[in-house]
């Protein structure tokens, strides 16, 4: 269960006594359940595996225009793509959304019906924390004290590329599927716009990961090693 | 959520700690995709589990959407792709269609025959696998009369098709039926040029541009697919509905 606490002990026996007493070495809060921790990694390769082919899919046309005359936009170098050819990349892309879909589903649907959705779900309440973490970030400022296992920043910020993930199958669905899918793809501008918000969304995702991966680097092994067995030691709160 | 406190010695919680990180092995089934020989195939699979729900997704009376005529792209600004030529030198005088397979009438169809069925024009999106799309105007003959027209057994479950370019396709029998499924000859109200596809070409709003082969010779109803297409030999969708 998230958020147990234990208190970790050396037991040391005293010198001929019975009795037993031990010395606390630290403590560790459990933090993300196995389902938590499972959709993250397969949602991570699959994120990458995503963005890779997405970009190699891009490169066949780089452009948001008209085929004629044709203005490239931007060329993405193939060295950092995925799947070698269009038709490569379309088969990665074809193949991994559906792990990208399946560990996001997973996901929601366990944060939901566990109630762990309240660890991560930025709220109203958490409105007012948001300042003085961004003040201790970026200008130095107090750290506020910790009380949870997310302080409001990080609350937003995750609470946001869930919101993202989201969109970035909404839109991919409207790319894939613009016929079967013509309402979806009509409140986003139809085919052509939503392809553009597929390309936008996928920046946007990108730059969170960047940001998140600043952030494991800066908050330690502990908080890393967190992700992997659910149990966090010694945290700030 | 202090109530679940309680003590752990320094062993016990190192064991913990290992059993839940060896309860994430399961991720690591995902390097399969990274072994050489298993790449290919299970990429396969996972495009034919796309086609398999993308055909399912298929709804017989959705129309794709129409435009007004202020919306369509000039004609110059049509693109043209070919997989090979943009004029495969096709003698548009003696040309005919080859009909066969499960049809109760093959032979050898005329355009006149044709056009003399009704004529439908439409102004729908044609979209590409590489990303653009255009919109554009064209005319022509739904399959699903021709169908009558040949007398083809619609319990099929293919049409194969075959072009001057040695190009080749196949669709299935809900898309050959949709009512925007046109054997198009016409494009801005004029008969097709060379360039894209005359005499008679696929128009299919409710496909992928590969689908809709130019340059037809030869049209096939068949139960059993022997090839796909060119592109979808090559490693494309078979299916590829929009």
């Amino acid at each position: 269960m998230s958020g147990t606490v234990v208190e970790i002990i050396r037991p040391e026996s005293k010198g001929g006594e019975e009795e037993e007493s031990s010395i606390v070495t630290g403590r560790a809060v459990y933090e993300h359940p196995y389902i938590v921790r499972f959709c993250h990694w397969v949602n991570t390769v699959a994120l990458f595996v995503m963005v890779g082919s997405g970009l190699q899919i891009f490169r066949a046309f780089p452009s948001f225009g008209a085929k004629i005359p044709q203005k490239d936009l931007l060329h993405w170098p193939k060295a950092f793509a995925i799947g070698g050819w269009l038709g490569g990349a379309l088969q990665w892309h074809l193949t991994f959304m559906w792990i990208y879909v399946g560990t996001g589903v997973l996901y929601v649907g366990y944060q939901i019906f566990s109630s762990n959705y309240r660890q991560v779900l930025f709220t109203p309440r958490d409105i007012p924390g948001v300042w003085p973490m961004v003040r201790h970030y970026f200008f130095l400022g107090e750290k506020p004290p910790a009380r949870e296992v997310y302080n409001p920043l990080q609350k937003q910020a995750y609470t946001t590329v869930i919101i993202l993930g989201v969109l970035s199958v909404l839109t991919g669905i409207a790319v894939w599927k613009p016929v079967q899918f013509s309402w979806l793809a009509w409140t986003m501008g139809g085919f052509h716009w939503a392809r553009v918000w597929h390309f936008a969304v996928m920046w946007a995702i990108l730059f969170f990961v960047v940001g998140h991966l600043v952030m494991v680097v800066l908050h330690g092994w502990n908080n890393f090693v967190s992700m992997l067995t659910g149990w966090k030691r010694d945290p700030e709160y | 959520m202090k109530t679940n406190e309680s003590k752990m010695d320094e062993k016990k919680f190192k064991q913990v700690s290992r059993r839940e990180l060896l309860k994430l092995t399961p991720v690591l089934a995902l390097g399969a995709f990274a072994i050489p020989g298993w790449q290919e195939g299970l990429l396969k699979k996972g495009l034919g589990f796309s086609d398999w729900a993308a055909a399912r997704l298929f709804r017989s009376g959705h129309l794709a959407t129409t435009f007004e005529d202020s919306e369509v792209a000039a004609f110059e600004k049509f693109p043209i792709n070919g997989y090979d030529v943009d004029d495969p030198g096709v003698d548009l005088e003696n040309w005919s269609l080859t009909v066969g397979g499960a049809v109760q009438k093959p032979g050898e169809y005329k355009l006149a025959q044709l056009q003399a069925l009704p004529r439908v024009r439409q102004n729908t999106r044609h979209v590409c696998v590489e990303g653009w799309d255009v919109i554009g105007r064209f005319g022509g003959a739904r399959l699903s009369d021709f169908f009558a027209l040949v007398g083809a057994d619609t319990t099929a479950r293919f049409i194969t098709v075959k072009c001057a370019d040695d190009y080749y396709e196949s669709l299935d029998m809900a898309t050959a039926l949709h009512p925007q499924t046109l054997l198009c000859y016409e494009m801005y109200d004029r008969p097709l040029t060379r360039e894209h596809g005359a005499p008679l070409r696929l128009q299919i709003p409710t496909k992928i541009g590969y689908k809709q082969a130019k340059y037809l010779t030869e049209l096939k109803v068949t139960y059993v697919l022997e090839k796909v297409g060119y592109w979808e030999d090559q490693g494309y969708s078979g299916f590829y509905g929009l």
